[in-house]
């Protein structure tokens, strides 16, 4: 694999990616209405080569802020900084330029990629989007990419909807890494694949950082998930972090009672811990809603 | 379901004002309006004096707004060719073009629907004869059908009158008897079409888990698919036969033309080929409230059974 | 118009995974089909179409005619000849004459050109309009949708033929003219259509995908947008061309067409005059309009097709209740078990034969007991739920096996009888909560219908039942859900809702088919709280399938594993996660993370589960699993194991054979 775009790896100690204070609002109806708030001043920071997990509940705002970061959603106040430079509010036009180091993962492997296109076509447009390669270039960078998930080299010529959901999410994979990314936002990237090929996914993407320094922002549900794959979790409800610490210390024994109350929730496939946990669970109920 | 309707008036009557302008402003634009009625040897005087004698020297808008005011009182003007009143004369053709599009229409609905129903739930032979069927019946043009139902029930058999119409209240018989060709000719397309839109809306909905839930509960099948299969497949189904009604305005004057009906297709096709500008004004006024009208229905029908667009 | 959804249901399992190939070059990875069949481009796809070619072979044809009309017949399409009048066909005039003695053959050559013409026009106009607005008001949305979707109603609502009536009346006749003015009504539609393609298309996660690699508007239009919309685009186009054929014809009948221009309406006009006289006058030309505009729709139907692409379902047929001979049980059908499947079979039809999705399924469940259904997707889980409650989907059906339930055989009884179980002894809780209401009824009628219908409740008793049930499944204003149409209640609530109606009548079994799959795991707890509470009230026994194995663990007495079909592995809970027999089910248990070793390296199965087609005749893991031998070629009967049943050959005499 190539390395990651070396251009601005000035200061170590800087994040890779700082957001400062996010205010996402959709306009919901008429003019008259109040905008619905979605993110509540969210601070968060990527570090280069790193993995930030983030997790929480269905409408807690974690998919809005990666697509905050990818410029997929109005940003109604606060600031997004990648490598040093805002990307908040750029234009469609000015947003091509950082868009080669931030790339996406989306949960769904069946719409992320058009059905009616091959893989080969598929993975060639992030490569001759911005003319950085010739199609000859793209041709070998693709066998390239494919290698690098463990997909065939032939796998080029066929469409996406020969392959299984596994597959799939292997060639999203590799077009995220097409062009050299520093920063891949992993929205749900397993959570619709089975037990045997979400560990196949979740490997993968342990190895390709590895082998590229490639930094993940890895938004998902499943908490045990987000902690095997992540060095710090991130913890949002209600469009707010509730918590922010190492990846083990959040899995383990979190701060926050909300986090609390998630982790005891989430089953553990063994009986007799399961029925301590859910013992665990009764009695912080009991003591009092922690909701919030 | 207040604001829903009150919305769905103003936007149908903002329609009717809209398209009523266009087709003033569009028969302005007739070059010689006398020439249709003083024939082609007219002078320039003749015609000039025409164009006084109509009002057409008139600016269009202070004409336009005239022309609506009276309208809204029911005067619709006068025939620039009969010298009749324009209302009137639609007033007498219109029951005949409404006979034949109603009946047409509530006869295509009830076969097509129930065909459709039948072809959504037992599927095989009944759905693909229903899908051949309205592939047919969308190449095959009316006219055509019509030319040869005269033929055969008319001329060859002679079991029914080929022309005329004899209105209901002269007699109920006579007047059922003259529709019945007219009727077929458009019921031919007209089921195939609805049977084949309600098929699919009936399997769609069939195919939905709550179908299956509901069924878990114990109810009857019968009673899932005459309850609830068919309320979530009647909006869908009922779009479509407004839509065809609208249709069958427009095919309705080549089928008044075959049978010869005195309707508003002889009347419009007369008033067009003579450039009467008052007749063609009222008859697309007339055709205009009758598609509003049709919508309206359709549009309130839809909102109070789907409680999603009602509470819009 | 002729929009056929295709409504058959393909068997899931064969639809979710393609074929598979035994290449297992890349341990690690997912091999892909290497000798699928051949597949071919739009063109390949549009040739193999017999129907879709005969009607491109037939508007060749009617072009031909019409570009070559003069070379083919002598006569002029006008020039009347007395001797001509009404004359029946001979060697001078094939088709004999008109009423006007005018040559029918030439007028029918010569009519194809006005037919093609004013086709062409009015879908080019409609196309050239409808198409650009549509891309437009769909992506860029805004006060431009606003504006053109209103044109575009007001357009809706007129009726088309009056319009071109006045613009007759205005302009004298005039093909162009009045096609042009059909093309631009029936830009409308076009319009309708692309703006709403163009909607559906842009929140596609693709066309994220696209903007996100840097791609320009122009370039996601070409590239993503085009594609999608131009199929339905075809098909209206055909539809608008084989309209605009008939409207011209209509109008040219009226007698309102151009007087020297021949076409097959004006032929129609002379033919119905002439109807008493000469009946084959109309014969020619409505045939002619007839077989044109067939030939357009289908052509349409077959370009649409080689661009989608779609695999043809298998046909669905007339379901059919064929039962192969019952088996003899394999296990002795004891009293004490509330429900005992036995070598359940279900099938669905697919190309070339017959897919069992479910294959010699056999589990019981006593009262009281919570079973869990394990598996991946596509492994039968939910199928062999539905085929308990005989609720299997169209073209769905047990094709042998018993389903025995307090003493009656399920598999076999009428649906009448069923009918009479469903709902009231068995139970069923949905996976989507959200799909699982009929979204035109209130929620309180949902749930007091059944109680009425079946429990012969009053009208005032099934109410009051029905809010006791809402409160039970713990919904803090039942008044307020019972009144609610579903989609004013969160996920969580309609799956309380889904609950409270399964177990109104108290059933003895209930079915759960991934009842928390859909919701958050807080919510998911809740819910297995109530399942277990209900249980303990009233003593049912439960199938609850699931994938996940934390969800097992959590609330299921007794497990089956279940692998491509068949149930590989029962156990206890207990066992089952504390000693797995079979090498299926211990390797799903390790490719859970499980918080120890963060970012090492998780135990993997390769591949994937098989193909309804491409099961393996031996052992259906053996491909993929870590102790595969060759004693694995046979394919493997269940053995008593502990507590439970293993299907492996390394299970011998109740003990494991680790012959790695």
């Amino acid at each position: 694999m190539e390395p990651v775009n070396a251009t601005a790896a000035a200061d170590p100690a800087q994040p890779l990616l700082t957001i400062d204070k996010l205010v996402v609002e959709y306009r919901t109806g008429g003019r008259r209405r109040p905008p619905l708030r979605v993110l509540h001043e969210v601070s968060l920071e990527v570090h280069a080569h790193e993995t930030l997990g983030l997790v929480g509940e269905s409408g807690s705002g974690k998919t809005t802020l990666g697509r905050a970061v990818l410029g997929l959603a109005p940003v109604a106040g606060g600031t997004i900084t990648f490598a040093g430079t805002r990307i908040d509010g750029l234009g469609r036009r000015a947003r091509r330029g950082p868009s080669r180091d931030i790339q996406v993962v989306f949960q769904d492997p069946y719409g992320s990629l058009n059905p009616s296109m091959t893989i080969g076509d598929i993975l060639t447009e992030p490569l001759t989007a911005r003319h950085t390669h010739t199609r000859r270039a793209a041709r070998e960078r693709i066998g390239e990419l494919l290698d690098a998930v463990g997909l065939p080299a032939d796998t080029a010529a066929r469409s996406a909807r020969e392959l299984s959901g596994g597959q799939r999410q292997r060639v999203a994979i590799a077009r995220a890494l097409a062009p050299g990314p520093r920063l891949i936002i992993c929205d749900e990237p397993v959570s619709a694949l089975d037990l045997s090929t979400r560990a196949q996914v979740i490997n993968l993407l342990v190895e390709l950082q590895q082998a590229t320094g490639v930094a993940y922002l890895f938004i998902a549900h499943d908490l045990s998930v987000v902690g095997h794959v992540s060095d710090r979790v991130a913890v949002m409800s209600r469009g707010e972090i509730v918590e922010c610490a190492d990846a083990t210390r959040v899995t383990t024994d979190p701060e926050h009672p909300y986090t609390r109350n998630l982790l005891l929730a989430a089953p553990v496939p063994d009986p007799a811990r399961q029925a301590q946990r859910r013992a665990a669970r009764h009695r912080l109920a009991a003591q009092g809603s922690p909701a919030g | 379901m207040i604001t829903f309707l009150t919305r769905r008036l103003i936007s149908a009557v903002a329609l009717l004002l809209v398209v009523s302008a266009l087709t003033f402003f569009l028969m302005d634009l007739l070059p010689d309006p006398g020439r249709g009625i003083l024939g082609v040897s007219a002078t320039d005087e003749q015609l000039a004096s025409k164009r006084r004698e109509l009002g057409l020297d008139r600016p269009v808008v202070p004409r336009y707004l005239d022309w609506l005011w009276a309208a809204l009182r029911g005067d619709l003007g006068t025939s620039w060719t009969t010298g009749l009143d324009v209302a009137d004369s639609i007033g007498t053709k219109l029951p005949v073009t409404l006979s034949l599009t109603l009946t047409a229409t509530v006869v295509c609905a009830l076969f097509g629907i129930a065909l459709g129903l039948f072809a959504a739930i037992r599927r095989g032979i009944v759905d693909r004869s229903v899908h051949v069927l309205a592939v047919a019946g969308f190449a095959i043009p009316g006219l055509w059908v019509g030319i040869l139902l005269v033929a055969l029930f008319a001329v060859r058999l002679d079991w029914l009158p080929a022309t005329g119409y004899v209105p209901l209240a002269e007699s109920p018989v006579d007047w059922a008897r003259s529709l019945v060709l007219p009727v077929a000719t458009i019921a031919v397309s007209g089921i195939a079409a609805i049977a084949q839109q309600t098929r699919n809306a009936v399997a769609t909905v069939l195919e939905r888990d709550y179908v299956r839930t509901l069924r878990s509960r114990g109810l009857p099948l019968r009673r899932v698919l005459l309850v609830h299969v068919l309320r979530n497949a009647t909006p869908p189904a009922l779009t479509v036969v407004g839509l065809q009604f609208i249709g069958l305005l427009g095919g309705a004057l080549v089928i008044e033309q075959i049978f010869a009906l005195p309707g508003l297709g002889s009347l419009a096709i007369g008033a067009t080929s003579q450039s009467d500008v008052p007749t063609v004004q009222g008859v697309v006024l007339v055709s205009v409230c009758v598609v509003v009208s049709v919508n309206l229905v359709v549009d309130l029908a839809t909102g109070v059974l789907d409680p999603k667009v009602g509470m819009r | 118009m002729n929009d056929n959804q295709t409504a058959a249901i393909a068997p899931p399992t064969a639809a979710e995974a393609p074929a598979q190939s035994p290449d297992r070059a890349k341990p690690a990875a997912e091999s892909v089909p290497a000798a699928a069949p051949r597949r071919h481009g739009p063109a390949g796809r549009f040739l193999r179409d017999p129907i879709a070619v005969a009607a491109a072979a037939v508007l060749l044809l009617v072009i031909a005619t019409g570009v070559c009309a003069g070379l083919l017949t002598e006569h002029g399409p006008n020039k009347a000849a007395l001797d001509a009048v009404l004359a029946d066909p001979s060697g001078t005039h094939p088709l004999g004459g008109d009423g006007s003695g005018r040559d029918v053959l030439s007028r029918l050559l010569y009519g194809s050109r006005t037919s093609l013409f004013a086709g062409a026009i009015a879908t080019g106009v409609a196309l050239l309009i409808g198409v650009p607005t549509g891309l437009a008001a769909g992506y860029v949305g805004g006060w431009w949708d606003a504006l053109s979707s209103w044109v575009a109603n007001l357009f809706l609502a007129l009726p088309g033929v009056v319009v071109l009536l006045a613009l007759v009346a205005v302009r004298g006749p005039g093909l162009v003219g009045s096609m042009v003015v059909l093309g631009v009504l029936t830009a409308a539609p076009v319009f309708r259509l692309v703006r709403g393609e163009v909607k559906r298309v842009r929140g596609e996660p693709y066309v994220d995908a696209a903007r996100v690699a840097g791609l320009s508007d122009p370039r996601i239009m070409g590239r993503h947008i085009l594609r999608v919309v131009r199929v339905p685009i075809i098909t209206q186009a055909s539809l608008i061309f084989g309209l605009a054929l008939i409207i011209e014809s209509g109008i040219a009948f009226l007698g309102l067409g151009e007087a020297d221009r021949a076409s097959w309406g004006a032929m129609l006009n002379d033919a119905s005059v002439h109807v008493y006289d000469n009946a084959m006058l109309s014969v020619w030309p409505g045939a002619a309009i007839t077989l044109t505009v067939l030939a357009v729709t289908l052509l349409g139907a077959g370009l649409r097709d080689a661009f989608e692409d779609a695999p043809k379902p298998p046909a669905a047929t007339r379901r059919r209740r064929v039962r192969g001979p019952a088996r003899e049980p394999a296990v002795r059908v004891d009293t004490g078990a509330l429900l005992v499947v036995d070598g359940l079979e279900v099938a669905y039809p697919a190309p070339g034969g017959e897919a069992a999705v479910v294959d010699a399924v056999s589990l019981r469940v006593d009262r009281g007991e919570i079973l869990g259904l394990v598996g991946e997707s596509g492994c039968g889980k939910t199928q062999t739920a539905l085929a308990v409650l005989r609720l299997l989907p169209v073209g769905g059906e047990i094709r042998s096996g018993r389903v025995m339930f307090d003493g009656r055989d399920l598999a076999a009884l009428s649906e009448r009888d069923v009918n009479a179980l469903r709902g009231r002894r068995i139970g069923y809780i949905p996976q989507d909560p959200m799909s699982n209401l009929d979204p035109s009824f209130r929620i309180g009628s949902q749930l007091v219908e059944p109680l009425r219908a079946h429990l012969g409740l009053s009208r005032d008793a099934a109410r009051r039942r029905a809010l006791e049930l809402l409160d039970r499944v713990g919904i803090a204003d039942p008044a307020r859900v019972f009144a609610a149409y579903p989609h004013q209640v969160s996920g969580g609530m309609a799956q309380r809702v889904l609950i409270a109606g399964a177990v109104a009548a108290e059933p003895d079994l209930l079915i759960a088919d991934e009842p928390t799959t859909a919701l958050d795991v807080t919510v998911q707890a809740e819910i297995l709280d109530l399942l277990r509470s209900l249980r303990r009230e009233h003593g049912m026994g439960m199938i609850l399938v699931t994938h996940d194995l934390g969800v097992v663990a959590d609330i299921c007495d007794r497990v089956a594993v279940m692998y491509a079909g068949e149930i590989v592995e029962t156990a206890t809970s207990a066992d089952l996660f504390a000693r797995p027999a079979h090498p299926y089910s211990a390797a799903l248990l390790a490719a859970i993370p499980d918080g120890a070793g963060a970012r090492s390296r998780l135990p993997t199965i390769p591949d994937r589960v098989p193909s309804v087609h491409d099961r393996p005749s031996g052992c259906r893991f053996a491909p993929r699993c870590a102790y595969a031998a060759p004693g694995c070629a046979v394919h493997p009967e269940p053995t008593t194991h502990r507590d439970g049943a293993v299907r492996c050959v390394r299970v011998e005499n109740e003990v494991i054979v680790w012959n790695r």
